[in-house]
């Protein structure tokens, strides 16, 4: 069966986003594969390892610079990639089209992973996007996967450990979720192979998208500031733990 | 004309959860219609509460048994309601349940959505959001003949403007899912009412904890102050306690009045997951914590002293 996985060339997590003439970010930082992805990947492997011959494809809509989140795919066990390569920013709803369109024109999907939203963007809605372009089902927030003929049972975590079990037909759409497994990291010598797997580069207009009225048109970008001015609470333990009460009930009011 | 505003609203146990009032509040912009769709519940009982903020009609959806929990079952049932009513927006909140449904939605009608809103200006359809891990606050413009927003809970205050509903009764007793079924629903009665994404008071632990078992002084103070207990990445990656719990960068994002981080040095992931938090208490044993100089409050001092004391004293009083 054919796997087809869609990453994200995001941010780094720990990097420091500047922003310029308020609508845009300083991409003179290191990007990597979307964390969330991560696990996207490592489950296709897992479900590659019980339905042998299957095939994993990573695909990414990117700036040319997204290859390397591709290879990263690759080095944690995909097959090969299509990378889409767009200089352009792209709304959720254009995304998800754009992927549809690179999905279709290179086979069958079965299975489509993506992590349940992107640290960058966080829309937490191309999965769903993809999903109704195919007709397919789709489920968030994925902590357990089983696959079992032409079925994908599923644990959605609907906060606080509760989680919700459903029943899908495949081929579907996972959102994967943190808990779902802990992502392989990259030998040395896989890193070496994923250099020598097959990337399709491609570009959006060599694919048939049909254009939308409706949009998502990001209008200004304002860091996050919070001046906090620390005060420190002093004395023994009884004592600190008696002002703490005090703030909690006269200050924030909470108690 | 009007617009007409359909607001999702979230029920917790039959009931009516406190976010929904800050979410309709929001709503109650110049010249909207606000119509409150509440799916299998007793709307009569609900009536009184949604008609205080300023709801003028109630749309009682009633999905059959084996639907009811079914997020596609769902969003099918409120994209024929979005026809029926020509709705031009639709609210719900940014919740775990949330985000499983209003994509479905705007993906199924092909709408813009935003989620995790904290303001939405309804006359210029401007959305404000946090991008980059909370690293910042994007404005986003919505283009559509329906949009819709994921609203953040706990994010806008709730203010009561009196009107008077009406129900109007939806039958969704014939909605079926496409290939999507419901095979077991999670317990929540044995867990907390409330999630960490919805709590007023979050105790969170880190690597200060040590372990596992040390959590327990945040559960007994937690439930003392009606607070919900989170956590760091370290704490959850060294198994102490549930993926579910951590808050930050990969995991929940809150907003809660007060943040009170027991063990945590601050990573700027973690700060990516609580920084829009009214107050933040940290307590930890190293003043040179980045977490010290980034709070309204701290202590230096072990967690394992100070929360037994603050749970005692809470005990008391």
């Amino acid at each position: 069966m054919q796997i087809y996985v869609c990453v994200k060339h995001v941010p780094d997590s720990a990097a420091n986003i500047v922003i310029l003439d308020n609508i845009r970010i300083d991409e003179n930082l290191s990007f990597l594969l979307n964390p969330y992805d991560e696990h996207a990947v490592t489950e296709a492997v897992r479900v590659k390892e019980r339905l042998l011959g299957s095939e994993i494809i990573a695909v990414c809509l990117g700036k040319a610079d997204a290859e390397k989140t591709i290879r990263s795919a690759m080095a944690m066990g995909a097959d090969r990639g299509i990378l889409i390569v767009s200089d352009k920013h792209h709304d959720s709803m254009e995304t998800a089209k754009v992927l549809k369109a690179a999905i279709e024109q290179d086979g069958t999907p079965q299975l489509i992973l993506t992590g349940k939203e992107s640290i960058d963007a966080e829309g937490m809605q191309t999965m769903f996007r993809i999903g109704a372009l195919f007709d397919f089902p789709v489920a968030t927030n994925v902590v357990k996967l089983d696959i079992a003929g032409d079925r994908a049972v599923v644990d959605c975590d609907l906060s606080c450990g509760i989680c919700n079990t459903y029943e899908m037909t495949c081929p579907c759409v996972i959102g994967a979720g943190r808990g779902l497994n802990t992502p392989r990291y990259p030998t040395f010598p896989d890193v070496v192979k994923s250099k020598k797997k097959p990337v399709k580069i491609i570009a959006v207009s060599d694919l048939v998208i049909k254009a939308s009225t409706s949009a998502m048109t990001l209008v200004a970008y304002e860091p996050l500031l919070q001046k906090r001015v620390p005060k420190k609470i002093t004395g023994d333990c009884a004592k600190i733990a008696e002002k703490i009460v005090k703030i909690l009930r006269e200050e924030a009011k909470v108690i | 004309m009007n617009k007409k505003i359909g607001i999702i609203i979230e029920l917790e146990k039959g009931k009516i959860k406190e976010s929904n009032f800050g979410m309709i509040t929001l709503a109650r912009a110049k010249d909207t219609e606000l119509f409150a769709i509440v799916i299998n519940a007793d709307t009569g009982a609900l009536k009184e509460d949604l008609s205080s903020f300023g709801i003028t009609k109630i749309i009682d959806v009633s999905l059959s048994c084996d639907q009811q929990n079914n997020p596609a079952a769902m969003a099918s049932a409120i994209i024929h309601i979005i026809r029926v009513y020509h709705f031009s927006i639709i609210f719900g909140l940014s919740t775990a349940k949330g985000k499983d449904l209003l994509p479905r939605i705007a993906a199924l009608v092909e709408a813009p959505l935003v989620m995790d809103c904290f303001h939405v200006d309804l006359d210029k359809n401007l959305a404000k959001t946090s991008q980059y891990s909370g690293k910042t606050i994007a404005t986003i413009k919505a283009t559509g003949d329906i949009l819709v927003f994921g609203i953040r809970p706990n994010a806008v205050e709730s203010v009561k403007e009196p009107a008077l509903a009406d129900i109007l009764v939806f039958d969704g007793s014939t909605i079926v899912s496409k290939g999507f079924r419901v095979l077991k629903t999670g317990d929540a009665d044995e867990k907390s009412d409330i999630s960490l994404a919805e709590a007023e008071v979050i105790l969170a632990g880190g690597r200060g904890m040590k372990n596992g078992e040390n959590f327990a002084i945040l559960f007994d103070c937690a439930k003392k102050m009606n607070a919900v207990v989170g956590a760091s990445r370290v704490a959850v990656d060294s198994g102490w306690v549930p993926y579910s719990m951590q808050v930050g960068q990969t995991g929940e994002k809150v907003s809660p009045k007060v943040y009170i981080a027991c063990g945590i040095s601050g990573s700027i992931q973690h700060f990516a997951g609580m920084k829009t938090s009214g107050m933040v208490i940290a307590i930890n044993t190293e003043e040179t914590a980045s977490i010290m100089s980034n709070c309204d409050y701290f202590v230096v001092a072990d967690v394992m002293d100070i929360i037994p004391e603050v749970t005692k004293l809470l005990k008391n009083g």
